[in-house]
């Protein structure tokens, strides 16, 4: 979990409001390759709303998001238009998402959710769509349940299909929305247990989690936010035991005494 | 006081289970004899009052139940088209063009709001005045179309709407275009949502289907009428056909049910 990398994501100034509710104000964030970012903060503080911005799942208000290279500046007025729309799908073939409800496609098999975006978005031939399928389903360790539909999969396995599934379009960066906050808590440490591999493996991400203990494990940063802004963000160990900001110690608290 | 694992099954669970079976059985053969009492009732009683003449029933009960077959192919044809255009109806409802949006919901509006009895007659008897004429077969099978298009419209529309938002994003997260979301994630999942409403629609087009009786195509209504209304047997003659309707609709359910059990096979 080296973090020299050259810079990934680039968040320029996000602005984000749902009418008159101000969401994210002038969010600045740098991802470097190879690193694993956790985003913290209570419920309601924008961290979903920041992570969705990035890929463009919500139009910014305003702001840039800027992915391995490729720039797109929020356009909240044209926002359905074919040209911005074009360039937000080239964007999301950069960030893989997950989800905190996993949304695994219940009409195909773990394989063809895996394989379904790798044929008809990348054009792959079914043989190496196959390969690479099996590839990520092996690295989650799902390999055995590629022929399982998702009602018969439990939740954690749900989500580790649905990282299979993300690994296959190989992007250059993971955004993980509370991808465990739907599971039964036995069930969750095996979804933290992929996600720690990959991030120790190199694979650049950020994470939104209420898990501090797993941040403390994978981070190699951590980001505290409230009320829309970035609060304070530094390494795990710094966040975590010796913050600097009043609000960031609060909510720490909170944590700890549950 | 559990029992411990692998201790045999103490006998009264085998005879609870045998009794709840037997119950359960002579439910269903209870209810089975209330339904061939009551229809017996009622046969007989018509019989008893109504004067019944066998001899007009062996005459012209096949040439009324021959009808059954123009009536299953004037359902099937237009349920066919009325997907089709219930499919494109809805493309329109949730489209973002004003103008397809509109046509849409005119359409939904007018055909619903209107009787399907006057649309018949206005395809058949009124377009002729604009210089459209078609025989009467086709003015059925355009209104009956038209009509339960605009119903199963709004069917396909809230089929559509109930495949959770989270399958879109998701489709959309992986870089999917739009058509191919809809094509591949929510179009597959809302069919199977909306297959149900589409055969109780199926099963009333076969029942609206006698409407086009009134163009004089001869299915199985208009052939019940005719030699009823000539020989002054239309109670027998109306009876068959109510039975034939009946039928249809009992085999049309029954095979629905089994085609949703197939449906759900190993999966939510």
């Amino acid at each position: 979990m080296t973090a020299g990398g050259e810079v990934i994501v680039r968040v320029e100034a996000i602005e984000k409001y749902f009418g008159d509710h101000h969401v994210l104000r002038g969010i600045d964030l740098e991802v470097r390759q190879r690193e694993a970012v956790m985003v913290v903060g209570r419920s309601g503080s924008g961290k979903t709303t920041l992570l969705r911005c990035i890929n463009f799942l919500e139009e910014p208000t305003a702001g840039s998001v800027e992915i391995d290279g490729l720039r797109l500046e929020a356009d909240p007025l044209q926002a359905r238009s074919r040209r911005h729309q074009e360039q937000i799908r080239q964007m999301r073939l950069r960030a893989g998402m997950l989800f905190q409800e996993f949304n695994l496609f219940p009409h195909m098999t773990a394989l063809g959710n895996c394989m379904e975006a790798p044929m008809r978005v990348l054009g792959q031939a079914r043989a190496s769509a196959l390969d690479r399928a099996d590839y990520f389903l092996e690295v989650v360790g799902l390999v055995d349940k590629r022929d399982q539909y998702p009602s018969r999969l439990s939740g954690g396995q749900k989500q580790r299909v649905a990282i299979a599934r993300a690994l296959c379009m190989e992007p250059k960066v993971l955004l993980f929305d509370e991808p465990t906050s739907a599971l039964d808590p036995e069930l969750i440490g095996e979804v933290l247990q992929v996600m720690e591999d990959l991030a120790h493996g190199g694979t650049t991400m950020i994470v939104v989690t209420h898990e501090m203990h797993f941040a403390r494990e994978a981070a190699d940063r951590v980001i505290f936010m409230e009320d829309g802004m970035i609060i304070e963000q530094g390494p795990p160990e710094q966040i975590l035991d010796a913050p600097r900001e009043e609000s960031t110690r609060r909510f720490l608290r909170r944590f700890l005494d549950t | 006081m559990t029992a411990a694992v692998g201790a045999p099954e103490p006998p009264i669970v085998a005879r609870v289970r045998a009794a709840e079976e037997r119950s359960r059985t002579t439910f269903r053969l209870k209810v089975a004899a209330t339904w061939i009492g009551l229809i017996g009732l009622i046969l007989a009683g018509l019989w008893i009052t109504g004067n019944i003449d066998a001899a007009f029933i062996g005459e012209w009960g096949p040439f009324i139940v021959g009808g059954a077959g123009l009536t299953i192919m004037i359902s099937v044809v237009s349920i066919v088209v009325a997907t089709l255009l219930a499919l494109i109806g809805a493309f329109g409802r949730l489209s973002r063009n004003p103008y397809l949006n509109g046509l849409a919901s005119l359409y939904v509006s007018l055909a619903r709001g209107t009787p399907l009895i006057v649309q018949i007659l206005f395809v058949y008897l009124a377009l002729p005045q604009v210089g459209i004429v078609l025989p009467a077969i086709p003015a059925g099978l355009i209104a009956l179309s038209f009509n339960y298009g605009a119903y199963m419209t709004e069917i396909f529309r809230a089929g559509i709407q109930a495949v959770p938002p989270g399958q879109r994003e998701a489709a959309e997260a992986l870089g999917m275009p739009e058509r191919l979301v809809m094509r591949r994630i929510v179009l597959p999942q809302a069919i199977r949502i909306v297959i149900p409403a589409i055969g109780n629609e199926f099963v009333a087009m076969i029942k609206d289907s006698s409407l086009v009786s009134i163009l004089a195509v001869e299915e199985l209504l208009f052939r019940a009428r005719l030699v009823g209304q000539q020989n002054f047997r239309s109670l027998e003659a109306l009876v068959i056909a109510a039975a034939i309707y009946w039928i249809l609709t009992i085999l049309f359910s029954h095979f629905q049910q089994r085609l949703e059990r197939w449906m759900a096979r190993g999966d939510r």
